[in-house]
């Protein structure tokens, strides 16, 4: 994989950075339970000017986290968005206050299962209340008050970022100037929820498991490392796996794995592990499936709240959230008169075109921010 | 927009007269759809008059281009990506060199009528004189400024005259508001089926 440094479109970095985590006193959830307190980690890029009207809140996809760009302290990988995010680069820090938390339900620092429960003392586990993708953006509408941020020059994300992107268009119209969502949809079809439920099953099936209140040194490893191998699965494409993988070397073998793309599989699993948590994979992924703008008609009567002006792209190659998706969002936002651009890229490399180095990509972001539309449509 | 033309023909827009007839037909605050539009030209020009004119494209590189002019563009086919506009939810909508190019013509002029109060269409005019005499002379499907293309690589699926037109709208019983016929520097009155290079239509359903 190119990195940053082997592509003249992607210049420099935000170099070594730090998560912070910052605790707010509570926060009401749409399911009516109260997380007490509320802890958003975070990283931030660049400076917040004096008019506080150039912050952009970049949200993440499900296992993604708050660092988005540089390095921290002895990382070999910068942060997940680091091709977009840095001097010079589409996500211009010269210009822009990037904010980037981790989506409360996560693992990475926000108030999630791994967090302790004020009442009990103990862990939440699986005892942590159900999050929903409007919880998540209400905390981060939480964090963007904290900086003193009314309006957002942009929210941007991919994937479930994408799906959190859409939501502050809707639950806070006039919070955001521009919108961004990218390789994502207003709901998940039956193919997505059917994919995050084996994911699920895997989890539940895991000796371990233990209803979700295993301890850390009995994990149900196996069935998480299977739900990360199915998921990566729907994140590649037919080609790239046949560019990267092919079919060798098929010795035969039955008591393990023979072949590259299985080996790959089990690696790509059995290092999730280490970085991720169980509850918080359920937790999330029931957060991305029940979240829903509706489909057509509906849609279109949801989306006439908005009043920013939106970019939306897609990729020919993504067939967990396939282009027709994100063509549904611009269709409706078109029947409302909604500013909105929409462009299918043709990037090879699936679902996860969008964390990846494109050309293109970089220069319609890029070209998107940049192009500041001050007469409006609205 | 035909992307290749007015490379081909390297002309300066703002100076055409059917861009300037366009423009003049078109008040600021109202919404235009621009069905083609290429890297976003004409689009460029109404926009900076106040319209809210949004595109369909199906390039990619165009639509990069129009992103840059902070147009708002749908990558996609127009041949099936009208379907979710409203009845009459635009003031115009303009097929700018486009309608030769569709599959579909007639299908995407009624759909255009159902979604624009009023319709714009632009396109080549197949009976220009040099065109007529090329045929005549050489047998041979021409190539002129207006159509560089050979019959393999052009991007053109139809062709049709300013006559032609009349005859569909009176088929049809389309309302013709408006008529007019350029070449690449000024609007010919006189024999335009012959002289023009370009014919514009306003109509209405």
């Amino acid at each position: 994989m190119p990195t940053s440094e082997t592509n003249d479109f992607f210049h420099g970095s935000v170099g070594v950075v730090q998560t912070n985590i910052v605790t707010f006193e509570s926060l009401t959830l749409e399911g009516g339970e109260t997380i007490t307190p509320l802890e958003i980690a975070y990283e931030t890029y660049g400076t917040l000017n004096e008019k506080k009207d150039n912050a952009i809140l970049v949200c993440h996809a499900l296992s993604g986290d708050a660092h988005a760009a540089g390095f921290h302290e002895g990382d070999k990988r910068p942060g997940w968005w680091d091709y977009y995010i840095g001097p010079g680069k589409a996500f211009d820090t010269n210009r822009y206050f990037i904010i980037s938390s981790n989506v409360i339900g996560g693992c990475k620092g926000s108030s999630g299962p791994l967090s302790k429960n004020g009442k009990t003392g103990s862990t939440f586990q699986s005892t942590f209340p159900f999050v929903s993708i409007g919880d998540m953006v209400n905390a981060q509408e939480k964090l963007v008050r904290h900086f003193g941020i009314h309006k957002l020059f942009a929210v941007a994300g991919g994937s479930m970022g994408g799906m959190q992107a859409l939501q502050w268009s809707v639950a806070y119209p006039d919070r955001l100037k521009n919108c961004i969502v990218m390789a994502s949809s207003s709901e998940h079809s039956a193919q997505q929820i059917a994919f995050n439920e084996v994911g699920r099953q895997a989890i539940l099936s895991d000796p371990n498991w233990n209803q979700g209140l295993y301890t850390q040194d009995k994990r149900p490893s196996k069935g998480l490392a299977l739900a990360r191998m199915m998921g990566h699965i729907t994140y590649l494409s037919d080609e790239m796996m046949r560019e990267k993988f092919g079919r060798k070397p098929p010795k035969g073998n039955i008591q393990s794995t023979d072949f590259a793309v299985g080996s790959y599989l089990i690696y790509q699993g059995e290092s999730f592990v280490d970085r991720f948590d169980a509850n918080s994979y359920i937790y999330v992924t029931k957060a991305l499936d029940h979240f829903s703008l509706g489909t057509g008609k509906e849609l279109t009567k949801v989306l006439a709240k908005v009043r920013c002006r939106f970019l939306v792209i897609a990729y020919t190659s993504d067939w967990l959230y396939p282009p027709y998706q994100s063509e549904e969002i611009v269709k409706s936002l078109e029947v409302n008169a909604v500013p909105v651009s929409f462009i299918e890229l043709n990037n090879p490399a699936g679902h996860d075109s969008f964390l990846l180095p494109s050309e293109e990509q970089d220069s319609i972001l890029r070209d998107f921010l940049s192009a500041t539309d001050e007469g409006g449509f609205f | 927009m035909n992307i290749h033309t007015n490379e081909a023909l390297g002309l300066d827009l703002k100076n055409r007269p059917d861009i300037s007839y366009i423009a003049n037909l078109i008040k600021p605050g109202e919404r235009v759809l621009d069905l083609g539009c290429g890297y976003g030209e004409l689009m460029l020009i109404l926009k900076n008059k106040g319209v809210r004119v949004q595109g369909i494209e199906k390039d990619d590189k165009c639509i990069i281009q129009c992103v840059k002019k902070s147009l708002y563009v749908h990558h996609g086919d127009i041949d099936d990506g009208l379907k979710h506009h409203l009845d009459h939810s635009f003031d115009f909508v303009i097929l700018n060199q486009t309608i030769q190019q569709t599959l579909n013509p007639g299908d995407i002029i009624k759909e255009c009528l159902r979604i624009g109060k009023q319709v714009i269409i632009v396109f080549p005019n197949f009976s220009h004189w040099q065109i007529r005499t090329s045929i005549l002379l050489s047998g041979k499907t021409p190539v002129t400024d207006l159509m560089p293309f050979h019959w393999y690589d052009t991007p053109n699926l139809h062709y049709l005259s300013g006559k032609d037109f009349e005859d569909f709208c009176e088929f049809e019983r389309i309302k013709i508001l408006h008529r007019a016929f350029f070449n690449r520097t000024r609007q010919i009155k006189l024999f335009p089926n012959l002289y023009a290079t370009l014919a514009l239509f306003v109509i209405r359903a």
